[in-house]
């Protein structure tokens, strides 16, 4: 199931103003014309006017352009970056809250060095832990951690960048 | 120049002045009153005093059809900016330029549920094609510029500016020809025009054996009527418009198919559906033009003309598409285009579908009905096609656009996307207003629409503004009507209007002249009394109950579905009324014993 979601999945990066109501109207946009967010951030960038946000949407290639051009439209929004022919970069980060016995911690322990993850919190049962990596690695952390039981578990969301020296 | 300091309200007006505007529709109330303090001193503006904020919503947008000009209105905070939703979202559907003002609470009670207080922002988001809610005096300017700007530049629009009642008090230092010089480097809307589009458009064209011309209301935007012409008369191509394209191409043409769509002639239609190569001209590829879209032009390749990007592709892939103005883009195809194509056989064919398959209309000689396809033509003929028209929403809107026979762009002003009841009436006014006391403005109305703006009649009759209101009165709710009887087995659910106020008292009431026709021989002096009366006149035609609109291509189905005129009826199904009044204070057992399950 998971396969066939990002088969049909792209990840856009837009750039908007920096500025209150931004993110309704792109979300609205989004909303009203039946487009599918599976992951949506904003963040601050090297210019303070300015914000990127990182979207992933499920759709085919002509949805993907309707909502390329539907975007252009808004005002606020400065660019649309699609990354259909270029290679790109994509991260995300985890939080994942794991029950931990202590007669299981070394065997979780282990899987998180073979993600090269993260135990950034400890107490008695258990063990908050940060992977970073593609969707696929936190999906399969996610699977591995499954068996330990997990308390609770948050994830940012993509965020992408375009390899070598272009730029968005 | 120098800069300037006045209050917020005051550089608002000045903006006003700065971008050519004359008049604007508004109501007054709490959060505007320092606004109309202004308009209170101000010279060069004509304010229109509106009975409701949608009236003055639908007559900015009447006076922007008539002009093409901008057209602005005003509402107070909280009700009054609401109230001006629909004729904001109906401008945004017909791609009318509009620049709405609204009041908004103090600054600081934002957020607060105060008094008269609505997030008209945040409602009007996705029904804009931007707003601001401008928090600093020292913006204003600026923004409304940028408001102008963004509203008739590329695929007009509306925008709305809400503007907190404190803002319109503070005081601004700015320099207006500074503010004046706009630029948003996320905007962008001057497309240019594609060469190599534009030569394999040519191609196409070259290569096309049926080709048929689709011209929507983006022709008449971009004013490229002249080149619409030209084209077809260069090449002979036979010409479809829109229900916004009417009058982009006259009818009286031997080239001109009349109007396509759900309620289009037959033969067109039949063109379209036949075609192996539309051009669409500023056209959108609407629902109610395409019905189903798999089964639309089916063999035809597609040439699309539209400003709008986001137009290309939405509806229906184009084989190529031109992007920008297309009275550029035409420009730039005419020389293009060979004169000496042959499609004979293409328009005997289209000549045997039009003898064949005419637009039908009653006009009463055989047996004495008043039918409002009649009444329409004859409001045409005697007016001699020199007047604007305005309609409602439904079968006499449908009517108007197939039996008046447009002759010029923005003679015809209707709510096309939206469909919105109501409309007519205000934008017949707005209209008025726009064109000026020496042209005639008919509003084409329905006894169910009229009713829904009826009070801005006093405007009509303050003014004296020469708009004659027809009133195609058969006391239903005639579409829904006669989807009822058409696909509802004749369930006639809450569309009689039967009961309805006497509209000749209410138009004297109003303080207009009223006239009552009821007998086809009457048609021709009611309607030569209102043209010879000053002013506005209302005309209650009392026209055949039930009649449906014809031809009809149900919704969302296909040209082989066109249903051309009413079938002949075998046996007529009793209407019948199936609802059983239950009484609902006691539940009934076995449901109780159901939801416990």
């Amino acid at each position: 199931m998971a396969t066939a979601i990002a088969a049909q999945t792209h990840t856009i990066t837009v750039l908007v103003d920096n500025r209150p109501g931004v993110l309704a109207r792109v979300s609205g946009l989004f909303a009203r014309r039946g487009y599918n967010i599976e992951s949506l951030t904003v963040s601050i960038t090297d210019n303070p006017n300015m914000s990127r946000m990182t979207i992933v949407v499920a759709g085919d290639a002509d949805t993907l352009e309707q909502i390329t051009k539907q975007l252009h439209k808004l005002i606020d929004v400065h660019k649309v970056f699609d990354y259909l022919d270029t290679p790109m970069l994509e991260r995300e980060l985890v939080l994942l809250k794991v029950q931990s016995e202590p007669e299981r911690r070394a065997e979780i322990l282990q899987l998180v060095e073979i993600f090269r993850g993260k135990v950034v919190d400890i107490a008695d049962r258990a063990m908050v832990i940060e992977v970073t990596g593609g969707g696929d690695k936190i999906d399969s952390f996610e699977k591995q951690m499954e068996p330990f039981g997990i308390r609770e578990l948050v994830r940012t969301g993509r965020i992408a960048m375009m390899r070598g020296s272009r730029t968005v | 120049m120098a800069k300037i300091k006045s209050t917020g309200a005051k550089a608002l007006l000045e903006s006003l002045r700065r971008e050519g505007v004359e008049i604007i529709f508004g109501y007054p109330g709490g959060a505007v009153i320092p606004l109309y303090d202004e308009i209170y001193h101000c010279d060069f503006l004509q304010h229109v005093l509106v009975r409701h904020e949608q009236g003055g919503g639908h007559m900015a947008e009447g006076y922007s059809h008539a002009t093409g000009k901008v057209g602005v209105c005003i509402g107070t905070s909280g009700p009054g900016a609401t109230n001006l939703v629909t004729a904001i979202c109906d401008a945004m559907m017909d791609s009318i330029p509009m620049v709405a003002i609204t009041g908004q609470v103090r600054t600081e009670v934002i957020g607060k549920d105060a008094f008269q207080e609505a997030d008209i922002t945040g409602i009007t988001m996705p029904i804009t094609k931007h707003n601001w809610l401008v928090k600093d005096v020292n913006d204003l300017p600026r923004v409304m510029h940028e408001a102008f700007h963004i509203a008739r530049s590329g695929r007009p629009g509306p925008v709305l500016v809400d503007v907190p009642v404190d803002v319109f008090r503070a005081i601004v230092e700015y320099d207006p020809d500074e503010v004046q010089n706009i630029e948003i480097s996320s905007f962008k809307s001057d497309f240019k025009v594609h060469k190599v589009q534009v030569k394999r458009a040519a191609e196409l064209i070259a290569q096309a054996k049926k080709p048929v011309l689709y011209v929507g209301g983006g022709a008449k935007a971009a004013g490229a009527e002249h080149l619409v012409q030209a084209l077809a008369h260069k090449t002979g191509f036979p010409v479809t418009t829109t229900l916004h394209g009417l009058g982009t191409f006259p009818e009286n043409d031997p080239l001109s198919l009349g109007m396509l769509g759900m309620h289009g002639t037959a033969y067109a239609n039949l063109a379209v559906e036949h075609c192996d190569l539309l051009i669409a001209i500023g056209a959108r590829f609407d629902d109610r033009v395409t019905g189903k879209v798999s089964a639309f032009a089916q063999n035809a390749k597609v040439i699309h003309f539209d400003i709008d990007p986001g137009e290309i592709n939405k509806v229906r892939r184009a084989d190529v598409s031109i992007v920008g103005n297309c009275a550029e883009a035409l420009e730039a195809l005419l020389p293009l285009v060979d004169e000496t194509q042959d499609i004979s056989e293409w328009r005997a064919q289209l000549d045997a579908w039009r003898s064949d398959m005419p637009l039908e209309f009653n006009d009463g000689a055989q047996d004495g009905t008043l039918h409002a396809e009649w009444v329409i033509r004859e409001i045409a003929r005697l007016t001699d096609r020199n007047v604007v028209v305005t309609t409602d929403v439904g079968q006499h809107q449908m009517w108007a656009a197939q039996h008046f026979g447009m002759r010029s762009p923005r003679q015809f002003i209707t709510s096309g996307g939206l469909g919105t009841m109501g409309f007519g009436l205000p934008a017949a006014i707005g209209a008025s207003f726009g064109v000026g006391p020496d042209k005639d403005v008919w509003c084409i109305s329905g006894d169910g629409s009229f009713q829904m703006c009826i009070q801005e009649l006093i405007v009509a009759t303050i003014y004296k503004l020469p708009v004659k209101i027809a009133i195609l009165n058969n006391t239903f709710l005639g579409m829904v009507r006669q989807w009822q009887e058409m696909f509802w087995q004749k369930h006639y659910s809450s569309v009689d209007m039967e009961r309805a106020p006497d509209f000749v008292l209410v138009a004297e009431a109003y303080g207009m002249l009223g006239l009552r026709c009821d007998n086809v021989a009457d048609v021709e002096a009611t309607i030569r009394k209102a043209m010879e009366t000053e002013g506005p006149v209302l005309m209650d035609f009392r026209v055949v109950k039930e009649t449906n609109v014809y031809p009809m291509i149900p919704s969302g189905q296909t040209v082989g579905d066109m249903i051309v005129r009413k079938p002949q009826q075998i046996e007529e199904p009793e209407s019948t009324c199936h609802y059983q009044p239950r009484d609902t204070r006691m539940p009934v057992v076995d449901e109780v014993v159901d939801v416990a399950r």
